[in-house]
C-alpha cells in the first residue's frame, strides 16, 4: 500500500510562484514537493497552499524544512496559506512560522 | 484561710491575717470553746494583734472538724469579765454560726472558682471558633482517590490544623501542621500561617519554596517560645505524583502493598528563625496506596502507664488496608483500646487520609495494525473513532490524533523494523480523569533515545539533519506521555487529561 500521497503543482504569479498542495505530506511526499520547487523556478517569493493538504507528519515537517532551506539558499521569501488551525499550531511549536509567512485563511 | 468574724461592737475593725502555721491555729483547734486571750502563753504574731485590737475572748468556728474562723468579743462595756453564762451564749452562737458562715464560705470560693473558669471556657469556646473556622469546610472531591479527614480538639485546644489547597493544572496543596501552645494564641498563629501558605502556595510551585516563604512571613510576628510544624505536599491527582516539603512535622506514612514508609524530609519548624531552607523530596503514590497525615496527637497519646501510642500502633491500623473513611474510625479505636481514652486527651487528634483508588478505566478500541508505512494515519482514524464521544474537545482530540500518528509510525519503523509479522497494538481506553492510548511494539531490547529538542536554525543551516520531529511533536501534543519495556515489548502511552486540561494546554 504505497498511494501517491501529495499532489504538488506550481504555477507562476505575478511576484513569484504558488505551489498548490492536495493530499497528505508524509515521507512519500519527498519526491512530489522536490519537483515542484523545481516547477516553480525563478527569482521571486514562493506561496505554499496548504487548504488541500489534510495530514502532515513529522517526516512531511521534515521536507517543509528542507524547502525552507532550499528557498532560503535561493533567497526567495516562503509563505503559507490555508494552514488549519491545528497545523498552524504545529507549525508555531515547531517555529516553523518564524521562517515562513503565515497567511489567514 | 480564715475569716475573721468581728463583733460589731468594735468598732472601725480592721481583718486580722492569721497565718496557717500561727501556733495560735493549732491552739484553737484543739480548744474545747471560748477562749480568754489574757491566760495565753503563746509565741503568736496573730495573738500580739488580736490582743492590741482589744480582743479579749476568741471562740472558734468549727465545722465538720475543721477550724473555719473566729468569733472575737472585746469588752463587757461594764469591764466586767465575762460570765460562765455569757460563755455559753457565745459558744452556741458560734456552733449554730459555724455551719452557716462555712456555707458562706463554699458559695464564695466557687464563686471566684466559676468566674475564672467561666474566662478559661470562653477563651477555649473562642480558640474553638477560630480553629474550626480555619479548618476545611468540605474535601476535595478528587476522581481516583479518596479522601478523609478528623479533627479532634483536645479540652484545652491545640493549634493542629490542616488543609487542601487547591492549585492550577488539578493539582493539590496538602497541608498538616500543628502550632506550639494551646488556646487562643496558637489558634491565631494557626489562623495566620493556614493564610500565608494559602497564598505562597498559589503563588510558588516548589513546596519547599511554599515553606521557606511562610517561615518568613511568620517569624517577625510570632510569639516567643512558639512555632509551628507544618508538612506541605503537592499532589498531582492525575499521576499520584506528590512532591513534598516538611517543617519539622510528624513523617507522613505511607502503605503500599505490604509495604510501609514515611515521607521524610527535613526543615527546621516554622517561625523559629528566617531565611532557613527545606528539603524537597518527591514520589508517586501508587494505585492503591495509602499516605496517612497526622499531627502528634495520635502518636504521642499516652496509655495510664504513659506508654506512647507510636507510629508502630498506626502503622499496624494502616496495614489492615481499609478505606479511607473507616481507617479513620480504626485509628480512633485503636487509641481508645490503647487506653489513652481512659484520661483526657491531652492534645488535638489530626488525621488526614489520602488513597489512591485506581480509577475504573474502561477499554474503547484495541487493535493490531500491521508495520506498514502510511497505517498511522489508520491508528489515527480509529483512534479518532473511538474517542468521538470521549468528552475531549475536537482540537484536542486532533492533537492526539497526531501523536498517535508520530508514535506508531516510530513503532512500525524503530519498534518493529516493518516486518510483516511484527504488528503494532493499539490500546485506547478512558477512566474519568484521561484518555490513554497505548501504542505497542515488539522494540522492548532497543534503548529509548532520549528526545532532542529540535532546533530548527541548525537544521535550516544544515547543521542538523532536517529531521528528528516525531518525539518532541508527541511531547508537545499530549498531556502525559510514558514508556516502558516488558520483555520484548515497548508500550509508548499517551494521555490526554479530561478535566482541568483544556485551558492549561490549549493555550501552551
Amino acid at each position: 500500500m504505497q498511494p501517491t500521497t501529495l499532489e504538488a503543482t506550481a504555477r507562476a504569479v505575478a511576484d513569484g510562484a504558488v505551489i498548490e498542495l492536495r493530499g497528505e505530506i508524509d515521507g512519500l511526499a519527498r519526491d512530489a514537493l522536490a519537483s515542484a520547487y523545481d516547477a516553480a523556478a525563478g527569482p521571486g517569493s514562493l506561496l505554499l497552499d496548504f487548504s488541500q493538504v489534510d495530514y502532515i507528519n513529522s517526516t512531511g515537517i521534515a521536507l517543509i524544512v528542507g524547502l525552507l532551506a532550499r528557498a532560503r539558499s535561493d533567497q526567495r521569501p516562503v509563505s503559507a496559506r490555508g494552514l488549519t488551525e491545528h497545523y498552524r499550531e504545529i507549525f508555531e511549536i515547531t517555529r516553523l512560522s518564524d521562517f515562513m509567512t503565515i497567511l489567514a485563511g | 484561710m480564715f475569716d475573721a468574724v468581728q463583733q460589731s461592737a468594735l468598732r472601725d475593725a480592721v481583718p486580722i491575717d492569721i497565718a496557717p502555721n500561727d501556733p495560735l491555729v493549732a491552739y484553737l483547734e484543739s480548744a474545747a470553746g471560748a477562749v480568754e486571750l489574757a491566760a495565753l502563753d503563746l509565741e503568736s504574731p496573730a495573738l500580739e494583734e488580736l490582743r492590741s485590737s482589744g480582743i479579749t475572748l476568741v471562740v472558734p468556728l468549727v465545722s465538720n472538724g475543721e477550724l473555719i474562723g473566729l468569733l472575737h468579743v472585746g469588752r463587757r462595756r461594764s469591764d466586767q469579765d465575762y460570765s460562765a453564762d455569757d460563755r455559753r451564749l457565745l459558744e452556741t452562737l458560734a456552733a449554730q454560726a459555724a455551719p452557716a458562715v462555712r456555707v458562706g464560705q463554699l458559695v464564695r470560693e466557687q464563686q471566684i472558682e466559676i468566674q475564672a473558669r467561666g474566662r478559661l471556657e470562653q477563651e477555649l469556646a473562642v480558640a474553638q471558633l477560630i480553629q474550626q473556622n480555619f479548618l476545611p469546610k468540605e474535601l476535595p472531591q478528587l476522581a481516583g482517590w479518596q479522601v478523609a479527614a478528623y479533627y479532634g480538639p483536645a479540652r484545652t485546644v491545640g493549634g493542629d490544623f490542616y488543609d487542601f489547597i487547591e492549585l492550577p493544572d488539578g493539582r493539590y496543596g496538602l497541608v498538616v501542621g500543628d502550632v506550639t501552645d494551646k488556646g487562643i494564641p496558637a489558634a491565631m498563629v494557626m489562623a495566620a500561617t493556614r493564610s500565608v501558605l494559602r497564598a505562597s502556595a498559589q503563588r510558588l510551585q516548589e513546596p519547599g519554596v511554599v515553606l521557606a516563604r511562610v517561615n518568613d512571613s511568620l517569624c517577625p510576628d510570632i510569639p516567643e517560645n512558639m512555632f509551628v510544624t507544618c508538612f506541605y505536599g503537592v499532589l498531582d491527582p492525575a499521576t499520584g505524583h506528590l512532591r513534598y516539603a516538611n517543617a519539622g512535622h510528624n513523617l507522613p506514612l505511607v502503605r503500599s502493598g505490604s509495604e510501609s514508609s514515611e515521607l521524610r524530609a527535613t526543615g527546621m519548624p516554622l517561625g523559629l528563625m528566617p531565611g532557613m531552607n527545606y528539603e524537597e523530596r518527591e514520589t508517586t503514590i501508587a494505585p492503591d496506596a495509602t499516605v496517612l497525615l497526622y499531627s502528634d496527637g495520635l502518636v504521642e497519646a499516652h496509655d495510664p502507664e504513659r506508654e506512647m501510642f507510636g507510629t508502630a500502633r498506626a502503622v499496624e491500623v494502616l496495614a489492615a488496608d481499609r478505606e479511607a473513611e473507616p481507617l479513620i474510625g480504626d485509628l480512633l479505636g485503636a487509641l481508645e483500646h490503647f487506653g489513652a481514652g481512659h484520661q483526657e486527651q491531652e492534645d488535638d487528634i489530626t488525621l488526614v487520609v489520602i488513597q489512591r483508588r485506581e480509577a475504573a478505566s474502561s477499554a474503547l478500541a484495541d487493535f493490531k495494525l500491521d508495520s506498514a508505512p502510511g497505517n498511522e494515519r489508520e491508528a489515527m482514524r480509529r483512534v479518532g473513532a473511538a474517542l468521538d464521544s470521549s468528552g475531549l474537545t475536537p482540537a484536542r482530540l486532533e492533537r492526539l490524533q497526531t501523536a498517535v500518528a508520530e508514535a506508531t509510525m516510530n513503532a512500525m519503523e524503530h519498534g518493529n523494523g516493518y516486518a510483516a509479522d511484527r504488528p503494532v497494538r493499539v490500546i485506547v481506553s478512558a477512566t474519568e480523569l484521561e484518555v490513554v492510548v497505548q501504542i505497542v511494539d515488539h522494540g522492548g531490547d532497543h534503548e529509548i533515545r532520549a528526545a532532542a529538542t529540535p532546533d530548527i536554525e541548525a537544521k535550516l543551516a544544515g547543521l542538523q539533519s532536517p529531521r528528528g520531529w516525531g518525539l518532541f511533536l508527541i511531547e508537545k501534543m499530549v498531556d502525559r506521555v510514558d514508556q516502558r519495556t516488558a520483555g520484548s515489548l515497548h508500550t509508548v502511552e499517551l494521555a490526554m487529561r479530561l478535566k482541568g486540561g483544556d485551558d492549561a494546554t490549549d493555550d501552551a
